[in-house]
């Protein structure tokens, strides 16, 4: 896979980006960020002249989706941090996304309006009520175009559910319901209703000094609308099925991979623990990805992943310093291309890495302002570990920038299109060369 | 494209093809720096919890260690011996108050700490049958540790005590109830405390009751 088309975002004094998601034919990309704004881009329909101007995103909506709330109660701030965006898949003419902060979760209704009604009898053009003595005739308003608008209005709020802070919302292939996990629990609600929820896996020991593990992430079954997986801070996956029992904390599978005893170190749980799943396209596989590593499990395999691919091994000796500055707690999450087979996640000094599951090759590519030129082809980086051969254009380890971190990365669902956050800015590359999925 | 070589342990110097388990003062090194960001967990507005369960464990994990080749006790001992006996005393009525009676375990361990902060949140969200069980546990734990506004009537010997109490006291309070206090000793002078072992500090006080539990579990 080459890219070499590509399109900076560069969204300056904004906020931090907290999370992106394509909606599912692709047409449009969402952001939502540290200070709560959502914004959407869109793609431009293809067919202009000159060839390399099509497909390109422009902004098409921004809106704020969460404020900063205060919790009286116990003198706490809510975070306007939006965490996740899910999109639902489309139905008719509007487009529904659900987004989330830490604790409230709302359903948003985008859609457009490009034509306004005009000729009424009884108010003039500028909607004041005319006098009806001067109506001599009457006339049917007709509809005539507009500059296009977007209007996007909250259409559901679901709060007052989560004590804890929601880290995943997954909608169901059902397109009725939804689930949203927090550290310890697993609340599944139905679109339309927003006073209830049901509680489907609860995590929450009865006493909080055994606490020991949380759930990290959670995600439906692409297809399979009975089914969904969670992780955990102990690098455990399990696969639940909503019709064994009505709470799910009896897991029908549980992935774990046996730790290598003489591997053990004091850091060794915290490595481990899972910062994102998600299933490939096909139903058939998870993604899982943790502090070093990115597994591909095969959901009839439960004993160990079924691929194993090291992001940034050259860290594994400097744990020490990494859990001093915190950076051993950075959650990054993982993708899949549109044909589950290339996998895809973010790194330090805004790299990020690709591995193609069928040859096994990878590669790691940078995103930033001074690497990226318009059309330029990404330049495959590499990082010298410490100790061996050091070639021109290397980055030695000790010069990595840990504040440069890319988090949160997405994949077109059908082209080779991927967005990835750099901190405050969006960066969306093509591969102009070979758009279609191998 | 599969792991090459031999994991290391706990080594920062990334020279050496072995892997070397931890020394002693690596160990010591990572339990201090454990407990100052388990501390400052609980100052924060709102703890992440994932991270501090993950702190805590590995708390958990270096003091079986410790307790496995008998260093845990020589440092609990070392650090009783400094205390006097009239805050020894105090630490462990404080402490054994605020242990739940129906709980298995003896006392609040260094990852318990976690659990404190969050045991609060659970009384208002909950319904009405749990909140009057937590809720109880709950009042126990800030009315023993209310030292600024003792709980009226229920130990006259007990406030009297705290009415000479050191400063440090109030970061016991930030510490085991997670409640937000202006922190009167920041990490720093935290790390100082630990390394001279002469002044009373919060996590003395933590380090005793891991010797008084044993003492108690373990005739």
């Amino acid at each position: 896979v080459r890219f070499s088309g590509q399109r900076v975002w560069g969204i300056g004094n904004a906020d931090i980006i907290s999370t992106v998601e394509f909606n599912h034919t692709g047409e449009l990309l969402a952001t939502g960020d540290k200070g709560g704004r959502v914004v959407i881009f869109q793609r431009e329909p293809e067919g202009k002249t000159e060839p390399f101007s099509q497909g390109e995103y422009n902004v098409y909506s921004t809106f704020q989706s969460h404020e900063p709330e205060f919790d009286y109660l116990k003198s706490l701030e809510i975070e306007e941090k939006i965490n996740k965006i899910r999109w639902l898949p489309q139905q008719n003419a509007a487009h529904f996304l659900l987004s989330t902060n830490d604790k409230t979760i709302k359903l948003w209704k985008v859609s457009e309006r490009d034509k306004r009604p005009e000729g009424y009898n009884l108010k003039d053009e500028e909607g004041r009520i005319k006098d009806i003595s001067t109506v001599t005739s009457l006339q049917v308003p007709v509809l005539m175009p507009m500059d296009l608008m977007v209007e996007v209005s909250p259409r559901r709020v679901f709060a007052n559910a989560h004590t804890y802070h929601v880290n995943s919302i997954s909608v169901n292939s059902d397109c009725e319901t939804y689930l949203s996990a927090d550290d310890l629990r697993i609340n599944l609600w139905h679109l339309g209703i927003t006073d209830r929820s049901f509680n489907i896996v609860d995590i929450k020991p009865a006493n909080m000094e055994d606490l020991t593990e949380v759930i990290t992430a959670a995600e439906f079954h692409p297809f399979h609308c009975n089914l969904f997986v969670y992780s955990s801070s102990k690098g455990t996956l399990r696969l639940c099925d909503m019709r064994e029992q009505a709470l799910c904390d009896k897991h029908s599978k549980l992935f774990e991979e046996p730790e290598d005893p003489s591997a053990r170190s004091f850091f060794s749980e915290i490595i481990s623990s899972v910062s994102d799943v998600k299933f490939s396209h096909s139903g058939r596989y998870l993604l899982t990805r943790d502090y070093l590593t990115a597994k591909v499990w095969d959901l009839n395999m439960e004993n160990k992943p079924l691929e194993t691919y090291q992001v940034h091994d050259y860290l594994r000796s400097k744990l020490c310093s990494l859990y001093e500055n915190d950076c051993i707690f950075d959650k990054f999450e993982c993708a899949w291309n549109g044909s589950d087979s290339v996998i895809m996640t973010g790194a330090y000094n805004n790299f990020f890495r690709m591995f193609d599951r069928n040859t096994k090759r990878d590669v790691t590519l940078e995103a930033s302002r001074e690497s990226s030129k318009p059309r330029a082809v990404l330049k495959p980086r590499r990082v010298c570990a410490a100790g061996s051969k050091r070639r021109k254009d290397d980055i030695s380890v000790d010069s990595l920038d840990f504040s440069k971190k890319i988090l949160h990365t997405a994949w077109h669902p059908a082209e080779n299109i991927i967005a990835i956050a750099a901190t405050n800015n969006l960066y969306i590359f093509q591969d102009k060369l070979n758009s279609e999925m191998h | 494209m599969f792991p090459k070589g031999t994991k290391r342990k706990f080594s920062d110097s990334a020279d050496d093809p072995a892997p070397e388990p931890a020394t002693p003062l690596q160990r010591q090194s990572l339990l201090d720096m454990s407990l100052i960001k388990l501390q400052l967990c609980h100052m924060l507005v709102e703890p992440n919890l994932c991270r501090s369960v993950l702190i805590a464990n590995t708390v958990r994990q270096i003091q079986e260690e410790m307790t496995q080749d008998g260093s845990w006790q020589l440092m609990t001992q070392a650090l009783a011996a400094a205390q006097c006996p009239a805050d020894r005393l105090v630490a462990s009525e404080l402490l054994c108050r605020q242990t739940d009676p129906a709980a298995a375990a003896g006392g609040p361990k260094p990852y318990a700490l976690v659990g404190e902060a969050y045991q609060e949140e659970e009384e208002e969200e909950e319904d009405s049958e749990e909140c009057a069980s937590e809720g109880e546990e709950g009042e126990q734990v800030f009315g023993t540790f209310e030292i600024k506004h003792p709980p009226p009537g229920p130990d006259p010997a007990l406030e009297e005590l705290f009415s000479d109490v050191d400063a440090s006291y109030y970061d016991l309070d930030t510490v085991l109830t997670g409640m937000q206090a202006a922190p009167k000793m920041g990490p720093y002078d935290l790390l100082e405390s630990l390394s001279s072992h002469g002044r009373i500090s919060s996590f003395h006080i933590i380090y005793y009751s891991m010797n008084t539990t044993e003492a108690r579990t373990n005739p």
